[in-house]
């Protein structure tokens, strides 16, 4: 009985491609997403709401997604290069995540921050708070100086420590 | 991104997708590469479903990137990556949706106050919101709101480390993975909808063609439908993931500790995470970690501040980090009187607060108010974009307007505005709300730390305004006209 049982399991496995909890959990979701799909069902504004939720993907996965990892192509060429044109002289510190830590950091909260930034919001945001979102982008830049000349400091101090551990008999070697 | 065709990093060999196949066991007579981390890398096989030929054909079609596995380079990539962000997100997502899931039982759905006003099943289970602890609400949304931005780099890391499973080749390997590709639909969807839809919110940017409300309502239960079957589906993978460590040897600080150059990409599984050709690493685990954590971090500090009255100066990008420079009444607005279409008029000596729901209507000027017996209470104003701060009011309670009323013990009571106009320009309040100590028809409004104390401005309500402890900002209604007290049913 056991036996017919693991067979059993084992042919649905086969068919199917996952376990039994698998199905309840994807049909669990569809019925729930289905659900929700007809409360929506006579909204008029329905097309736009599809547009923004496949957009948002779309806008992630197929624009902002690529843009990124082509970003970080440059730096990983840089590196290529370097090894392959400048070996004999070795890398006291890689500047590469000095680059990296502040773009990201800018970049999050410049998207994060985007409507304000960009002063998307700013007509509902005079209408309904009585102000203006005139000089957050200056704010904006002025968190970015900071971060990439923090991390230029950072990568000062970390170059002239390497720098002093390395000793000259080395260096001539 | 890189394709076939370009550099390899590790100044060495060339290899063409034909010499390597990715399908199982083809690969073995390749000669392991010199200096690239793990040597000869190869994917395990599929457990193909249901037909398996149509599959393994499928499989055998070369494709080119990003369908192509040698696209994903990061050596970083794998398993148990994605498992240390989905562990972050598996506590912090369920604080921002039940937060928010709580946000719409405080909006009052028992009087048809919430929106949108017909959810069906999809809710908490109803309840009287509490009057207190006065901090409750403020605690609550600012969980959501501040909760949100601070996962929003973790999101995006956790995007950023399946992406090559968006592009897996074939698309399909069985009926179960094509109903839960489907299913990741409402899962990733849903949670870009709800974050874009969120943040726009917050600052005032509706392009989108639709209410806020009911699109961040229904939205999330969308997200809610992909998050829980995906839990579901994946827990075990990343309890075990988490358990084995590297190399299965469950020694996670090792492999923190190590160094860029230390750092050994993890080992290929049927998840497919883990890269087939990787690069050499740029920067380790550890580093990985600490730049998304320290992005939240980042987040945090410039985001906490909108919420938390020491620390607003550092809301510089917040547009509710700004000052109003008017001393007492220094504080955030939701709805200016020049917004309300209030004629100014209506506000002055002839303004009357009407309260009725008792044998008959009493109407009390500002003048009859402020010589009732007036009291003080520290509270915060929370709005549902995240921002709170707290204040000094002073005015009459509401459960003393409620005795004058001839109604000491309301069921609830409905305040209307001076304003006609907007979606919050009246109110229903709970009965436990009306009669807790601290609830106010406020008069005047003072910071939080005993200073001076003056009449509400024009645009925080003069002549009065309803305040309460724990109540969603928009329903401390502004320029109160009437107060309608409702008796109990017996």
């Amino acid at each position: 009985m056991k036996l017919e049982q693991a067979e059993g399991m084992t042919l649905w496995r086969r068919l199917y491609g996952a376990n039994p909890l698998h199905l309840l959990a994807v049909i669990g979701c569809f019925a729930l997403s289905g659900y929700v799909v007809s409360m929506l069902w006579d909204d008029p504004t329905w097309p736009a709401l599809l547009i923004w939720f496949v957009g948002a993907v779309i806008g992630h996965d197929l624009i902002l997604y690529p843009l990124y990892a082509l970003a970080d192509q440059p730096t990983v060429l840089a590196r290529w290069a370097r090894r392959r044109y400048v070996r004999d002289r070795p890398v006291l510190v890689p500047a590469i995540n000095h680059l990296r830590a502040p773009v990201l950091g800018s970049a999050v909260l410049g998207l994060i921050y985007l409507p304000t930034i960009t002063r998307h919001g700013e007509d509902a945001f005079r209408f309904t708070a009585g102000l203006d979102m005139a000089g957050i982008y200056r704010h904006w830049l002025l968190i970015t100086a900071g971060l990439f000349l923090g991390s230029a400091v950072i990568y000062a101090i970390r170059l002239g420590r390497a720098a002093r551990r390395t000793t000259r008999p080395t260096d001539q070697a | 991104m890189t394709g076939p065709g370009a550099p390899q990093f590790d100044g060495g060999s060339t290899t063409t997708p034909e010499t390597s196949r990715v399908t199982g066991g083809d690969t073995s007579d390749e000669d392991p590469t010199p200096g690239r981390p793990g040597g000869v890398r190869t994917a395990p096989e599929p457990a193909y479903g249901f037909p398996r030929p149509l599959f393994r054909t499928l499989a055998r079609i070369p494709v080119p990137p990003p369908f192509h596995p040698r696209t994903w380079r990061s050596p970083l990539r794998g398993t148990w990556l994605t498992s240390v962000f989905g562990a972050v997100l598996l506590i912090g997502l369920p604080i921002v949706i039940l937060t928010g899931l709580m946000s719409y039982i405080a909006y009052g759905p028992q009087f048809g106050q919430a929106i949108p006003g017909d959810v069906g099943g999809l809710h908490l289970p109803f309840f009287d919101w509490p009057a207190g602890p006065s901090w409750f609400y403020r605690l609550t949304q600012g969980l959501h709101v501040v909760g949100g931005m601070v996962l929003t780099p973790i999101v995006l890391a956790k995007l950023w480390s399946v992406v090559p499973k968006l592009f897996a080749w074939p698309p399909v390997t069985s009926l179960a993975q094509l109903l839960e590709r489907i299913s990741l639909l409402a899962l990733v969807g849903g949670i870009l909808f709800e974050f874009v839809t969120g943040l726009m919110n917050s600052q005032y940017d509706y392009s989108w063609g639709f209410g806020f409300y009911p699109a961040h309502y229904y939205g999330a239960w969308v997200f809610i439908a992909g998050f829980v079957s995906h839990v579901i589906i994946k827990l075990p993978t990343m309890l075990r993931a988490l358990r084995s460590g590297p190399h299965g040897t469950g020694a996670f600080a090792r492999w923190l500790h190590d160094s860029p150059a230390q750092t050994e990409p993890e080992p290929m599984d049927s998840h497919g995470l883990a890269p087939l050709d990787p690069n050499r690493p740029t920067l380790s685990r550890r580093g990985l970690l600490g730049l998304v954590g320290g992005g939240s971090v980042l987040v945090g500090v410039f985001s906490i501040g909108q919420t938390w009255d020491t620390l607003r100066p550092l809301a510089l990008l917040s547009p509710r980090g700004q000052s109003y420079g008017d001393g007492p009444n220094d504080f955030q607005i939701n709805r200016t009187l020049a917004g309300s279409g209030v004629n100014p008029a209506a506000l002055g000596d002839g303004w009357r607060l009407r309260l009725t729901g008792g044998s008959s209507e009493v109407s009390l000027s500002r003048a009859d108010l402020a010589r009732m017996p007036q009291h003080t209470a520290v509270l915060p104003i929370a709005c549902v974009e995240g921002w709170s701060t707290t204040r000094t009011w002073s005015g009459v309670r509401l459960r003393d307007l409620a005795a004058l009323a001839g109604v000491p013990d309301p069921d609830n009571a409905f305040v209307q505005s001076v304003e006609t106009a907007g979606a919050f320009a009246r109110a229903t309040l709970q009965g436990n709300q009306v009669l807790a100590e601290d609830a106010l028809l406020a008069l005047r409004v003072g910071d939080d730390d005993g200073g001076p104390m003056a009449d509400l401005s024009d645009d925080h309500g003069y002549p009065a305004r309803v305040i309460v402890p724990a109540l969603p900002g928009v329903h401390n209604t502004k320029w109160v006209a009437s107060i309608d007290f409702r008796r109990r049913r017996t």
